[in-house]
């Protein structure tokens, strides 16, 4: 599964700024260390804050806080904030779903669907944020290992 | 379920369970409070039953009594079934086991039954229990534990996430038998 560009800019920002909520996080840093254009990623920014997940934080050194329950958010509700990834059923518009063939390739895909919406749906910001904490130590770990 | 089979059931239950006389050894504790995680015992099986009816909504008593002369009582050191307790008050259960190259994998705990009653959770009873039955499952020389559940049950799915839990390299697969 791909997730939309919007979407993947929206969740490293919100876990970006839920690695410590008190802190100010510059836009222009997510901008930076992502890679996407500091215009998208305003985009996306004003569209979580709509959501009350962040709060900007105007003048000098302004940037945006996380605002959200990073216990209760879950990677399922920043997506479809964005996207929908629901299962989809099978169109009138497409022929193939007429067919026995065409109806047995969405079963399958519906399964991979429904997978991943559990997936999401159950890993919290929280659990993402011990995720990252893991990751961070693995990759300290190896580093240390390698031969100077 | 008739009531007089429920009855019976449990009187021969409990009837079945021998009495114990000394206090049941005390797995871990909760630091600031009276909480406990200890092997359950045959006592235990009405409160037991009563947090899983109330999250269930489906009275088991048979299973539970089944479930405890397997499980229960030390019955065999790689079986578990634990609960939490405060006062005389259950607030949530554990149960798994040890198994070997079950679905071919190599020996490691499973956890098949957890459960804290809804008006105490968050309080980290769960955490208590999973990491007193972990504790458990290395004694017995496993290094790994899994756990099985519906893909729809996001609060139980969540709390094992919580816990570090990933996806598991199976795959549960099922048919319908016509």
């Amino acid at each position: 599964m791909k997730l939309q560009k919007n979407t993947t800019i929206a969740l490293c920002s919100i876990l970006e700024a839920a690695i410590d909520p008190s802190r100010q996080i510059a836009a222009a840093h997510i901008a930076e260390k992502y890679g996407v254009s500091p215009h998208h990623l305003a985009k996306v920014l004003r569209h979580l804050g709509r959501m009350g997940l962040v709060e900007a934080a105007r003048g000098v050194g302004g940037g945006y806080r996380f605002k959200g329950n990073a216990k209760r958010l879950t990677l399922y509700d920043i997506i479809e904030l964005f996207e929908d990834i629901s299962a989809r059923p099978a169109e009138s518009g497409d022929k193939e779903h007429t067919t026995d063939v065409g109806r047995a390739i969405a079963n399958v895909l519906s399964e991979v669907d429904e997978t991943a919406k559990a997936t999401f749906r159950s890993i919290s910001i929280d659990t993402m944020l011990k995720l990252i904490d893991r990751e961070g130590k693995a990759a300290e770990r190896d580093a240390a290992m390698l031969p100077s | 379920m008739p009531l007089a089979k429920k009855r019976s059931r449990k009187a021969s239950g409990k009837a079945g369970v021998a009495a114990r006389h000394d206090p049941p050894a005390v797995v871990a504790r909760a630091a600031g409070s009276g909480l406990r995680v200890r092997p359950a015992e045959a006592d235990d099986l009405d409160q037991v039953i009563a947090i899983d009816t109330e999250i269930t909504g489906i009275e088991k008593v048979d299973y539970w009594y089944e479930l405890f002369h397997r499980y229960g009582m030390r019955a065999h050191q790689n079986r578990l079934f634990l609960v939490a307790e405060d006062a005389g008050i259950l607030q949530g259960y554990i149960i798994g086991e040890v198994r070997d190259w079950e679905f071919g994998s190599p020996p490691c705990g499973w956890v098949f039954g957890i459960n804290v009653r809804p008006e105490t959770r968050e309080g980290g009873i769960g955490t208590l229990l999973l990491d007193a039955i972990c504790t458990g499952f290395k004694r017995s020389g496993v290094t790994k534990v899994r756990t099985m559940l519906a893909r729809d049950n996001g609060l139980i799915m969540s709390f094992f996430r919580s816990q570090g839990m990933m996806a598991a390299p199976y795959i549960a697969l099922e048919r319908d038998l016509d």
